[in-house]
């Protein structure tokens, strides 16, 4: 309740870093860990509820990376002893990554991000069984970085199938099993959607894809970190993730690869993690990665309750504070702590830049928020109009936040839908009973083809 | 990624609202394509004496609609057909490259309201 007061007490204004601090309570003692890091004064602090994006370091895997920043720096594949420490450090990382997931260490590749793991997964398997056939399968809701080297290798000659979701973002078993060939030799479906927050079915997907002989990839960037994931009890041969989406640093993320699963590396020249990644390791960011993994699996039952728990409050109260909301995704079969809706008649960029404002860092599909201009591919494909996808806001929470946090959204949100809806000529169409998103003959304008 | 201006007309952005008795509507974009910009205007002894708008878009397509009310209420209908995006961009302190050509549609709304002004007087004759 004296969170709650405190509260009240600066809900109009932005929230400072010192509010931020009594906010969150007991999270406050995570920024003090890192007092070494200087906050400029008057910042505006922001409640995140963006941590698709980034989650912030838990404060043991950064004081875990420290030592392999100063002392302990050399090469692990170094034979002298300077280099001994980060090997062995490496391979701990290793064994605790194995762990998180459940697979032998030798199962886990190290690379820098979740996308090189993606492009790693879908180039490597598909190259390396080129001989046996040159058709790959790609669900219509995955990261571009699934996407775009599927993609490239159709200009080495490989078949691309898209196989669409249904309206709550679901790939069907059936439906997968339908697009399968004879010469299909990759199947990439994401575990989960960091757009939309659906769980796709992925233990049913591989075991279609197994019946017919075909390895399945799966980009698991979103659900790591928020659901359990045991790489063996889904059957998947190839999982992708980073470090970043599970409480861990930046520049570290993992292929998972089943074994004997051969497969072709992007970056030649190396023996590092044999032979399938050329490059010395970023050993302070592995090992930061196999610290968070560790406290993430131990942690994550609970983190997810609460998490269920704000995104549930959030989920029941948005609709009654603010009219027009259209939610997206599974309505169960969801990530825990994901909340992802289309506010009607606003567009996504101007609403965070509110949020921002009011200190609430938050993401949105929406295309003037890509840097690329064009609508959510996720959202198209779940079949919602273009301009209810322009009015995308995602918010993805995390183990710190807390209620007041999610109280001072459910109070700051609705009078900024309020401000951007009395401005809008669709929201003047909706009062006027017209068709909010007719498109009117003679209306000039642009479409995304030619833009950018 | 946005200027100070940007983000100042952006919160608060001049002129907003409709002219029920306008004497000129123009609307540029459509919700298909993200931004859609609703100008009305009035005209007196050929000048606008005032300019109101409504916008559905980003950060940007809000600043640029603000702008170029403020930069159009005064003018002649002359000057004000003078007006070019590019201007607005520049009044406006920039606006990122990939904006440029999407968000900046208003000096094209406010032409179109122009139009529709000048044609609804050529009818009335």
């Amino acid at each position: 309740m004296r969170i709650l007061k405190k509260r009240t007490a600066i809900s109009t204004d932005p929230v400072t870093l010192s509010d931020r601090n009594r906010l969150v309570g007991s999270s406050s003692t995570v920024v003090a860990n890192l007092g070494h890091i200087i906050c400029r004064p008057n910042i505006v602090a922001h409640v995140n509820f963006d941590h698709a994006a980034a989650t912030p370091v838990l404060p043991e895997a950064y004081q875990a990376m420290v030592p392999y920043l100063t002392e302990h720096f050399g090469n692990p594949q170094s034979l002298h002893s300077l280099g001994r420490p980060a090997q062995q450090a490496l391979e701990l990382a290793r064994e605790q990554v194995a762990w998180f997931i459940n697979c032998a260490p030798q199962d886990v590749i190290f690379t820098a991000s979740a996308s090189e793991s993606n492009n790693l997964a879908v180039k490597g398997l598909a190259l390396a069984s080129r001989g046996r056939g040159r058709h790959i399968v790609v669900s219509a809701i995955e990261h571009v970085s699934v996407l775009e080297p599927a993609r490239s290798l159709k200009r080495e000659g490989f078949e691309i199938t898209v196989v669409g979701v249904d309206r709550n973002g679901v790939v069907n078993p059936e439906e997968l099993a339908r697009v399968l060939r004879p010469d299909t030799v990759l199947v990439s479906i994401q575990h989960a959607s960091n757009e939309i927050g659906t769980i796709q079915p992925l233990e049913e997907l591989a075991r279609v894809c197994h019946e017919k002989g075909i390895p399945i990839h799966s980009d698991g960037t979103a659900a790591i970190g928020r659901i359990g994931v045991d790489v063996a009890a889904l059957g998947v041969d190839a999982y992708s993730f980073s470090a970043q989406s599970c409480y861990g640093p930046k520049g570290a993320a993992v292929l998972y690869l089943r074994p004997k699963t051969r497969i072709v590396p992007l970056i030649d020249g190396g023996i590092q993690e044999r032979g399938r990644r050329a490059g010395t390791e970023n050993v302070a960011a592995i090992v930061g990665m196999g610290r968070a993994a560790e406290i993430t699996r131990e942690h994550l039952s609970e983190w997810a309750e609460h998490m269920s728990l704000l995104a549930k409050r959030l989920t029941e109260e948005l609709p009654r504070r603010i009219p027009r909301l259209v939610f997206t995704g599974h309505p169960t079969q969801r990530l825990p702590g994901h909340v992802s809706l289309c506010v009607e008649f606003v567009e996504g960029e101007a609403l965070l830049l509110m949020l921002d404002d009011a200190g609430i860092a938050a993401a949105s599909g929406s295309a003037c928020t890509a840097r690329t201009l064009k609508a959510s591919h996720v959202l198209l494909a779940i079949g919602l109009d273009h301009a209810v996808a322009q009015s995308s806001l995602v918010l993805t929470l995390g183990k710190d936040n807390t209620m007041a946090e999610v109280e001072l959204l459910l109070d700051k949100l609705p009078p900024i839908v309020e401000r951007l809806r009395a401005i809008s000529p669709l929201y003047a169409r909706f009062l006027r009973g017209e068709d909010p998103y007719a498109v009117k003959t003679g209306q000039t304008g642009h479409n995304e083809e030619n833009e950018g | 990624m946005y200027s100070e201006k940007v983000l100042d007309h952006f919160r608060n952005p001049r002129n907003v609202g409709e002219i029920k008795d306008a004497d000129g509507v123009g609307e540029v974009g459509n919700p298909v394509c993200g931004d859609m910009m609703t100008f009305y205007i009035k005209v007196k002894d050929g000048r606008l004496s005032d300019v109101k708008f409504k916008t559905f878009g980003c950060g940007a397509a809000i600043a640029v609609s603000s702008m170029v009310s403020e930069m159009a209420i005064g003018k002649t209908l002359e000057e004000a057909l003078q007006i070019t995006n590019e201007q607005v961009a520049r009044e406006l302190g920039g606006l990122p490259p990939n904006k440029l050509h999407c968000s900046n549609l208003g000096a094209d709304a406010l032409h179109a309201a122009i139009r529709d002004y000048l044609r609804k007087k050529q009818e009335a004759k």
